[in-house]
């Protein structure tokens, strides 16, 4: 994959699909961005048609952007009051089941990223789509146009509870029979809800809430000045990478 | 008289030994004709991903290990290949050829381990035993170089941890190793570790024709497998294969060779490709990419003997400085302090790196928004997008066809649950 190659890729994208995707180039990577509303008409397209023939769904994941760019430890401002020791915060390592954050309204929370593989003209491209709705976030599925996104779906639902319209069968694949919450939210606690015992006296496994482990983070979450500076330079580096 | 017939739901699994782990796999059966199978999995689901959000990017490469666990430095690669991506840094050459052989061994260690669980699977005990000998000295390098025989945790981004080791370990005399056999083992182990390599892939291509000899025109083993599974190149890549899988169909893809990494460019080696798309095609695919991949380390040694070099980049955000330097420089100190307590800031972004492992494509997606945890890391696992297909290949097989399809897939739970 040369950057030429790729450069044309995002140009044809643009000239095929108009403003239906937004598509970016980065790091010899094209992001293409689109509504859920568009995503099985472009979808279709792009594996059809001869000038791309993405064949192949390679992965398909959530993601949660709530907390994205947060930290807990202000690097900023401190001469007057000195560095915070860290501690606060609501990372999700750091509060239980019953402490999570609520209530957290963020536009846009959610949403599915997919990536695509072309092994006739060995390219990818990354297809993003936000959920326009936080508290039932909801996309179309792909099943229907790779039969093997299936699985990558319903762990997406299984784990970021993203609702997949038109999926044959979307159980939870990962998690226990019988889990509730999607684990993977960003408010849900990195010590889980409940945990397991063999219970002696009823002679079977019981679910409690957790009580062995305590929420603990060791290393604050920070973003420091000198990210921004590596950034430049990284981007500065593009054409570093060769594949 | 109409007689009602009713299918009959049977549990695979997850405790029965040909479910490579804990799958467990809910058969509908007509008869011993497989109706539908639902396989049900997540008995090893560890978050992963989840855990690594928590921590500083260096703190995870050992949890990439225990995905794939029996091809982990594949998996630490694409990993490690994420975080240098967002970082815009290279590995030093030395580096990058280091990683290219030690993919090599895990693709060896790997292909080993398949080859005899999948004939044992299929009734050939021999096979596992043998394909143990070799595992067993491949090992031993993975633990001269890491410490860990399995758990390597020995690329890091920007390189890898340690130079390779001036010496090889021996066998040392016991009760089960002495006289003329102690000698025997360690006649390879006299020099260095990458003596012990040269041996290893001189002798290598001959082990591998006694597995062929076992096998190849094995008459139970080619029942079992010729004609088993077949799967057509479209369905191939309508089901997201990769690796071995979708070479056994046919198509040429291999990320070596398509989109190379590390120095796979500087290579000479060959793709071997299925015609039928069957479990045996697959097995023969399987076979030579253990000889082609003997091929490449024999080049790596040839290379890495000859040009020694720094293993690590001269960038001390990311890497630490030498102990010796930290005695007397403040700042190396610091350096030292600030990235085993804080780790290191990734540039915001985003991007998806892939590496050809064993069992085909393991990739990374990492987004950073410029912290020193990553935002969110997904793992894309090739056993995952195999083992999603196992209803509809199955579908009308018979039931010891599916042990046989389990094996094909070469699957591994520690990456398809995460």
């Amino acid at each position: 994959m040369t950057d030429m190659q790729n450069t044309s890729l995002a140009e044809r994208l643009a000239a095929r699909f108009g403003d239906t995707l937004k598509t970016s180039v980065a790091r010899n990577e094209t992001t293409a961005e689109l509504a859920a509303a568009d995503l099985l008409a472009v979808a279709t397209a792009l594996r059809d048609e001869p000038g791309f023939r993405f064949g192949e769904l390679v992965d398909l994941c959530g993601v949660d952007y709530l907390g994205y760019g947060q930290t807990e430890w202000d690097t900023t401002d401190v001469t007057s009051t000195g560095f915070s020791r860290g501690v606060e915060g609501e990372a999700m390592g750091r509060f239980d089941w019953a402490e999570r954050p609520r209530d957290v309204s963020q536009p846009r929370r959610f949403a599915v990223v997919i990536h695509l593989l072309s092994v006739e003209h060995n390219r990818r491209l990354r297809l993003r789509v936000f959920c326009d709705d936080d508290s039932l976030p909801l996309v179309p599925s792909v099943t229907g146009i790779w039969p093997g996104a299936n699985w990558f779906e319903r762990e997406a639902f299984d784990l970021y509870g993203i609702v997949f319209d038109g999926h044959p069968d979307l159980r939870r694949i990962l998690t226990d029979y019988g889990f509730v919450g999607h684990p993977f939210r960003k408010d849900f606690p990195l010590i889980g809800n409940v945990e397991v015992r063999y219970d002696a006296e009823q002679k079977r496994v019981v679910y409690e809430p957790v009580t062995s482990v305590v929420p603990r983070v060791l290393v604050p979450r920070v973003i420091r000045d000198d990210a921004d500076l590596m950034q430049a330079q990284a981007e500065a580096a593009d054409d570093w990478r060769r594949n | 008289m109409a007689q009602e017939i009713r299918n009959y739901t049977m549990n695979f699994g997850p405790q029965h030994p040909a479910a490579h782990g804990v799958l467990r796999l809910v058969l509908e059966m007509d008869g011993e004709t497989i109706v539908r199978a639902d396989p049900h999995i997540g008995l090893l689901h560890r978050g992963t991903e989840k855990l690594a959000e928590s921590k500083p990017f260096n703190q995870s490469i050992g949890y990439m290990d225990r995905l794939d666990y029996v091809s982990m430095m594949c998996n630490e690669h694409a990993y490690v290949k994420a975080i240098e991506t967002l970082l815009g840094i290279e590995a030093p050459e030395r580096a990058q050829y280091i990683r290219t052989m030690f993919d090599e061994i895990t693709r060896i260690l790997n292909h080993l381990m398949w080859v005899g669980s999948n004939a044992l699977d299929l009734g050939a005990m021999a096979v596992f035993l043998y394909a143990f000998r070799e595992r067993e000295e491949l090992m031993d390098v993975y633990e001269a170089v890491s410490g860990a025989r399995m758990h390597a945790t020995y690329y890091r981004p920007g390189g890898v941890y340690r130079d390779l080791p001036a010496r090889m370990s021996q066998y040392r005399e016991s009760p089960w190793h002495k006289g003329k056999d102690l000698k025997r083992l360690n006649s390879w182990r006299e020099g260095s570790m990458l003596d012990f390599l040269d041996a290893f892939t001189d002798d290598f291509p001959s082990k591998v024709d006694e597995y062929e000899e076992l096998l190849t025109t094995n008459r139970i083993w080619k029942q079992r497998t010729v004609g088993i599974g077949v799967i057509s190149p479209e369905q191939a890549q309508a089901w997201g294969m990769t690796g071995a899988m979708i070479r056994g169909s046919g198509i040429a893809w291999d990320l070596r060779k398509k989109q190379p990494y590390a120095k796979y460019a500087e290579m000479d080696f060959d793709i071997p490709v299925g015609v039928n798309g069957d479990c045996y095609d697959r097995y023969l695919v399987r076979v030579e990419e253990m000889r082609q991949s003997n091929r490449i380390i024999k080049q790596c040694v040839k290379w890495l003997k000859a040009n020694p070099g720094p293993v690590m980049v001269d960038n001390y955000k990311v890497a630490p400085p030498k102990r010796e330097e930290m005695k007397e420089s403040m700042e190396a100190l610091i350096h030292h302090f600030k990235l085993f307590t804080e780790g290191y800031g990734v540039p915001a972004g985003e991007t998806y790196c892939a590496v050809e492992a064993p069992k085909g494509e393991f990739g990374c997606y990492l987004v950073s928004d410029g912290a020193n945890k990553p935002f969110r890391v997904h793992l894309r696992a090739p056993g995952f997008a195999h083992l999603s297909s196992i209803d509809p290949i199955v579908r009308g097989h018979m039931l010891p066809d599916v042990v046989a399809m389990i094996g094909t897939y070469d699957l591994v739970f520690g990456e398809v649950d995460r």
